[in-house]
């Protein structure tokens, strides 16, 4: 007899999901879902407000990163105005942007999954979270907190909130940057630069103890998708799209973001109230498309930054073609924190960045806008209709974690079929499902509180839905 | 709301008299057609107001600086009641904050008043209401109406979400600026502010365009447009001078 066995909720992740395990009568995993289980009903209750409400409406999505929602709602707007802001604004807007990648990576990587890295998959799972990191790596634990502290602090001090600022609004900024404050930020970079080092090298050197894992851990073909610059280096906040195949050949290059309704389709899962887009000329589900640091990783030809684009070159030779499996997310993430300290050094060193001209003003111009920028998990999309009074009418939003979803599904499926063998259910294997699941970082919403606190409870269903054992934990 | 408001009246009458009187164990002295809230503002003691604004015709509306006279059960609104020879006046004690945090609580319910998202956020008389009175939360049930946004005007915006019905914009219109756009339709809950003969702002016949009723507006409902989220601060200085102005000239 058939059996299911659910893993609700999936812990230490951002939103509140469950994996369903279905197996077959030899105890073989047949089939495994990821679903999304929290309904949030933006796209819907944003019709009616003014257009310049949304980018500060659609930042209260998320707490983990409100600031790429806010960038790319801010260049939603800036098309609707059919401005080019100024160009100090739109460094600004770039150190932000970095500031808050750097400290959503730091939680995804030190808060979230170091305990599975540090401790092992197989530990006490009453100790293996931050905290059980603290007692046993206590620099690894600090190391995290202060890196995650320098993103809050950088987000802090440019837009004065650390959480759902305002600072960006449509054409720009709201306010210039001051000569303290940018040598506030500049003088807390030398320890982060020591901190990623030697996170970086100690990570390079744990990943021969993880071979299982990083073949087993969403490790297939797909395509790839990120913004690039011009001429195709690492970008976060402006640029053009481009897809990579498995092999890293090139399928889209240099493509208009505001055009992705060309290349983007969106697909609905009766079991999940997360969106499965995909890349239309492929087809559903054929077109599977991942987002994120492993994906930025493999479209980019480099980065334009020294050291960061060192890590990268020795990143991209792990494979020839991309770099497939999703355990390589955690790897990729420091990578892309190298890059944002570097960049964001980069930036406040421009003397153009202290310009007091941070903002265009404009009526509103075109009746629709899309705006599109790398948040911390991948390509974030809005794009928004108005009426001639300026009031939305119409918003789409694709979500990073949502192009993920079809990759951590089969992903799941994958290391399900790998660990899960038997009906015996072992806490060590259903952790490392989770852990497919936790290395993409998905955002679900908008919480860490998951952290330790919640409890995981594990149900064996029979075939027709009895429930047979639960345990919980 | 047939009648047009009356203009405020002018510099005191050089008869009037002085009473005395006392407000929460002070003795004070004060004009007679001074109001209870006049007199107290005088003696720096400071009683919570909405629809209240120096240089607007006093209402009444909101009740909120409600105090309690001894000799009488019931509660005066003190901008609308004048002070009276040994009168004895509380302007707080544990019932008036209670009724003061209901009546802010029942605002809140009434219409969609979310501060994260608001552009008046910190800048907002009734946000700072709350915080002064210590309203955390609502002990009664939101009703969350669905209500339009008039977005029509070129440089400013009517969100029915945000208006408390406090009135400063029909009066700032019809007083000051002459003009009497603003009204108001309907009766309790289904009151709404209305342009000229409800219809958009944008196509008002009657305004001017002078941006007074958004100045007076004490939270987000009258705004200017493409004003973010935290970006909307009102200026209401202005009034009393506008006023006083006025009144030199007609002299």
């Amino acid at each position: 007899m058939g059996k299911t066995i659910t893993i609700d909720p999936v812990t230490r992740i951002e939103g509140h999901s469950k994996i369903t395990l279905k197996l077959d009568d030899a105890g073989h995993v047949s089939d495994a879902r990821f679903h999304v289980t929290q309904f949030r009903g933006f796209e819907k209750f944003c019709e009616g407000r003014p257009f310049y409400e949304m980018p500060a409406l659609m930042a209260r999505i998320c707490g983990i990163c409100p600031v790429s929602h806010l960038v790319a709602s801010a260049k939603a707007c800036d098309a609707i105005l059919a401005v080019k802001i100024p160009e100090t604004a739109a460094m600004l807007r770039q150190v932000l942007n970095l500031a808050q990648m750097i400290q959503s990576h730091a939680l995804s990587y030190f808060y979230l999954s170091s305990p599975d890295l540090l401790l092992g998959f197989d530990s006490d799972p009453a100790k293996r979270n931050i905290f059980g990191v603290l007692e046993k790596n206590p620099q690894d634990a600090r190391d995290g907190v202060r890196l995650r502290r320098f993103g809050q602090q950088v987000i802090e001090t440019l837009a004065d909130k650390r959480i759902h600022p305002a600072w960006l609004v449509p054409g720009g900024v709201d306010q210039a940057l001051t000569a303290d404050k940018r040598d506030l930020i500049l003088s807390w970079l030398p320890e982060c630069y020591e901190i990623i080092g030697r996170t970086l090298e100690r990570t390079k050197r744990s990943l021969e103890g993880f071979r299982e894992e990083i073949r087993t851990f969403a490790n297939f073909p797909s395509l790839f998708m990120g913004l690039t610059t011009a001429d195709d280096k690492l970008e976060m906040t402006d640029g053009v799209l481009r897809i990579v195949d498995a092999n890293g050949k090139v399928v889209v290059d240099n493509a208009d973001p505001s055009t992705y309704r060309e290349l983007i389709g969106e697909a609905v899962e009766p079991d999940s109230y997360l969106k499965s887009p995909y890349y239309k000329p492929s087809g559903y589900p054929g077109g599977m498309v991942r987002v994120g640091p492993l994906a930025r990783m493999n479209v980019i030809d480099g980065i334009d930054t020294p050291r960061a684009n060192e890590e990268w070159a020795e990143f991209r030779a792990l494979e020839r073609g991309a770099v497939l499996s999703s355990f390589y997310y955690h790897y990729a993430r420091l990578i892309e924190i190298l890059f944002g300290l570097e960049k964001m050094d980069q930036l406040l060193h421009n003397p153009g960045i202290l310009s007091k001209q941070v903002r265009a003003h404009a009526r509103p111009n075109n009746l629709e806008g899309i705006g599109v920028s790398e948040a911390p998990r991948g390509t974030l999309i809005h794009h928004y209709r108005i009426d001639e009074n300026g009031l939305i009418v119409w918003a789409n939003l694709i979500i990073a974690t949502g192009f993920n979803n079809l990759a951590i599904n089969r992903g799941v499926l994958q290391a399900a079929r790998h660990y899960v063998s038997s009906q015996e259910i072992q806490e060590g294997m259903l952790n490392r499902i989770e852990a497919v699941v936790r290395s993409f970082d998905p955002c679900l919403s908008c919480s860490t509180h998951a952290v330790g606190t919640m409890p995981l409870v594990v149900e064996l269903r029979d075939a027709d839905g009895r429930l047979l054992d639960r345990k919980a934990r | 709301m047939s009648s047009r408001p009356s203009a405020k009246p002018a510099a005191p009458a050089p008869s009037s008299k002085v009473k005395t009187l006392t407000i929460d164990d002070r003795l004070v002295s004060a004009r007679e057609d001074e109001s209870i809230l006049d007199a107290a503002r005088d003696n720096g003691i400071q009683i919570p107001t909405l629809c209240n604004l120096d240089g607007l015709t006093p209402v009444g509306a909101c009740r909120l600086c409600m105090v309690e006279v001894k000799g009488s059960s019931r509660l005066f609104a003190s901008c609308v009641t004048m002070v009276g020879e040994g009168m004895e006046v509380v302007t707080d004690s544990e019932r008036l904050q209670k009724y003061r945090k209901t009546i802010v609580e029942l605002l809140f319910s009434e219409r969609n008043h979310v501060c994260a998202v608001c552009v008046s956020n910190g800048h907002c008389e009734l946000q700072n209401l709350a915080q002064t009175l210590g309203v955390t939360h609502l002990t009664v049930p939101y009703r969350n109406p669905k209500l339009p946004v008039d977005a029509s005007h070129e440089r400013f915006v009517n969100d029915h979400n945000r208006c408390v019905l406090c009135q400063r914009c029909v009066r700032v219109c019809g007083e000051v600026e002459g003009a009497h756009t603003w009204d108001i339709n309907g009766r309790g809950i289904g009151a709404r502010v209305i342009t000229d003969l409800n219809q958009p702002w944008g196509s008002s016949e009657t305004c001017t365009g002078c941006g007074k009723c958004v100045q007076v507006c004490p939270t987000g409902a009258l705004t200017e447009k493409g004003k973010s989220v935290r970006e909307m601060s009102k200026r209401t200085r202005f009034l009393p001078y506008l006023t006083m102005m006025r009144e030199d000239r007609s002299e």
